[in-house]
């Protein structure tokens, strides 16, 4: 039992940590610059959790402007096809913005406003965080910067265009492998520079305290929401959540309210990218080595010389040599598991997906749904799998098109 | 005693303020980081500083990181930087040497081992930019266990409270950031910083010095009025990336600069 490695006062959703770790994980590895700005994170964010006035304000939002709450679809065909369990679809897509990113960025727009921070700056991979940052941005009327890998504003050329039609500033990276990993160098070099005014929205469970857990709080919204659904749907618990992990956040959005289920097994799906034995993925958690990177300690793609490596992944957004800490925490206590899909098994359950039930998912979602497949198989049909449908796949017709050879120009 | 406090006593001994150089080790080729080392001792370099090489250097301004990234080709890795602070010792046995870099290549070398090979090759100080005091208890240990001097950074967000558990956690030196910003960006508020200086002086028995921001001479001197000693640090690398096709000119360019910084040093503190 997972529960017995935990201290006397310590529950599963206990943590972090009073300095921000998860077990060996996480804590605050960053400059001097940035500490001031991080307690000040921290004590702002303790004040706004229980504020009543600041969670109406949230969930309003969450409702009215995002779309809330996403539905939890019984994917009957999908099932049908797959042999085994059933496969539950948690709406994440049909948000607004075709992805979970909103639900963080709403929070932390709001927590910037507190704060008295006219300008928010992001990292992005694919765009999507992105595109939902400089969308707050409008909402909120703050100034917004995005960071952007040079390699990532070739792939992902919509959504550079979306995030300028909505005001924001995008910076091109050109430093390092000039994708996500940079980005967000980039990010943190511009924090510290313009801590005094500039509220920065990292996207994912990753960076210094108390980023993993005010986005892991923020995304929780649904796994909260898909607990409900399935017990008033179905009823009872799923036997299994299934969610892919790039930096985590969609993961640890759903499985956080499923922590204390023990019943519930939690399954992350890491990208394989060309096959986890040619080196080529971005799957830190099933072959990474621990270390520290943007700010905490977790399991990363790295040398022996402990230089980080460059990452393969067909989905912007799993191309990241790391992964949140509390991910690290929760293999290492296997309160859950990790496996890999690959960029060709990925592909195939995007194209099923769309021709079973008529729903176009992004690339990052369709390696959870390729792992779903194959795992609901091994289960009895009376048994229930839940899948995070993290985000929609227009973002990535033309990298598909261009697989098919398709010009779409 | 260590080296570094014993240097830095003998600079005060003799009225003057302490000079220290940043390079990054094995930029722009490693056949001539030593070399360089030794040239910035004779123009009177105090201390020397040494960046190891990392592919995500998140702190640093373009100039620097473009210093990792021409080192990092030649795959100058944390055992290839020991290696030449090795070599430098074989003709220099007194000048200090600091590294300073990321956390990462230290934690996949393990804190013991670093704080082994770092101290038979002649490594003094540590500067880890990632690395806050409230993270770095076992490397700490590790260090202190070798005699290698952890040193902390400071920043003008600092707040008081913090400033002194920092300053009581390093050792050698405290280095104060003199700016928000990466580094070699903006240009310094020159009289803020003094302010500022005086104002942390006051709440360590240790030597403070300045960095950040630090060009010339002309930035030098009035700095050096208020700091133990000052770092120089992206005005030298800057000069490695104009040179880097010609090692000769890219020597007798840093031999011109520390020479010119040295002079204002001594000008202004008689």
């Amino acid at each position: 039992m997972v529960s017995k490695q935990l201290g006397t006062n310590e529950t599963l959703t206990s943590f972090p940590d009073q300095s921000g770790h998860f077990g060996p994980y996480g804590g605050r590895f960053v400059s001097e610059t940035l500490m001031a700005a991080l307690d000040e994170l921290t004590l702002a964010y303790d004040s706004l959790k229980t504020d009543p006035e600041f969670l109406a304000e949230l969930g309003s939002d969450l409702e009215h402007y995002v779309g809330r709450a996403s539905p939890l679809y019984l994917a009957q065909r999908l099932t049908q096809h797959a042999g085994g369990a059933k496969i539950w679809l948690k709406r994440e897509d049909l948000n607004h913005t075709g992805a979970h990113k909103i639900n963080n960025c709403i929070g932390q727009a709001l927590l910037a406003r507190h704060m008295g921070k006219p300008r928010i700056i992001a990292e992005t991979g694919a765009g999507q965080h992105g595109v939902a940052s400089a969308t707050v941005a409008a909402r909120f009327g703050l100034k917004c910067t995005v960071y952007m890998g040079s390699e990532d504003i070739q792939r992902q050329s919509l959504n550079v265009y979306r995030m300028k039609l909505l005001g924001a500033e995008v910076v091109p990276v050109t430093s390092g492998s000039r994708t996500l990993k940079d980005a967000l160098n980039e990010a943190m070099r511009d924090w510290v520079t313009n801590v005094d005014d500039t509220h920065y929205i990292i996207g994912t469970v990753a960076g210094p305290h108390p980023y993993p857990m005010i986005v892991r709080d923020l995304q929780s919204v649904i796994g909260r929401e898909a607990r409900a659904q399935f017990a008033r749907q179905h009823g009872g618990l799923p036997d299994a959540v299934m969610a892919c992990v790039g930096g985590g956040s969609n993961a640890m959005g759903i499985f956080y309210p499923f922590l204390e289920d023990e019943t519930v097994r939690l399954i992350g799906v890491e990208a394989a990218g060309d096959g986890i034995m040619t080196g080529r993925h971005a799957a830190p958690l099933t072959d990474g080595i621990v270390g520290v990177l943007h700010g905490n300690r977790t399991y990363l793609m790295q040398d022996q010389a402990g230089l980080i490596s460059e990452t393969h992944s067909v989905s912007a957004g799993l191309d990241y040599p790391g992964v949140g800490p509390e991910h690290a925490w929760l293999k290492d206590i296997e309160r859950a598991e990790y496996v890999a899909v690959t960029d060709k098994e990925a592909l195939g359950a995007f194209r099923q997906l769309n021709l079973l039930e008529g729903i176009l998912p992004a690339l990052e979602s369709s390696h959870a749904l390729a792992h779903a497949v194959e795992f609901a198989a091994t289960l009895r049909k009376d048994q229930n799998i839940i899948v995070n449908l993290s985000g929609r796949g227009d973002k990535d017709i033309p990298t598909m098109a261009k697989i098919d050879g398709i010009s779409i120009g | 005693m260590g080296r570094l406090t014993s240097t830095i006593n003998a600079v005060e001994a003799r009225g003057q303020k302490s000079l220290v150089a940043y390079i990054v080790a094995g930029d722009p080729h490693p056949d001539q980081t030593v070399d360089l080392m030794h040239a910035l001792v004779v123009e009177g370099v105090d201390i020397i500083e040494l960046g190891v090489p990392f592919t995500d250097p998140e702190a640093e301004g373009p100039v620097i990181q473009l210093a990792h990234e021409r080192a990092l080709v030649h795959q100058v890795t944390l055992l290839k930087v020991l290696e030449m602070v090795a070599a430098f010792r074989l003709e220099d046995a007194e000048t200090p040497v600091v590294l300073m870099g990321y956390l990462n290549p230290i934690e996949a070398m393990g804190y013991e081992a670093f704080a082994e090979q770092a101290s038979l090759s002649g490594v003094d100080g540590l500067i880890t930019v990632n690395l806050p005091p409230e993270e770095a208890g076992p490397l700490a240990m590790a260090l202190q266990e070798k005699e290698i001097d952890p040193i902390y950074l400071l920043a003008p967000t600092t707040t008081d409270a913090r400033a002194v558990a920092v300053c009581q956690a390093s050792r050698g030196f405290v280095y104060y950031v003199s700016l928000k910003g990466t580094t070699g960006s903006g240009s310094l508020d020159i009289k803020a910083v003094c302010e500022r200086v005086a104002h942390l002086k006051a709440k360590t028995p240790l030597p403070l010095f300045v960095g950040f921001g630090i060009k010339d001479g002309a930035t030098a001197a009035p700095i050096a009025e208020v700091a133990d000693g000052v770092v120089v640090g992206s005005a030298i690398v800057t000069l490695m990336g104009e040179f880097e096709a010609s090692p000769q000119a890219l020597k007798l360019a840093v031999i011109e600069l520390v020479r010119d910084i040295r002079t204002a040093l001594n000008a202004s503190n008689p």
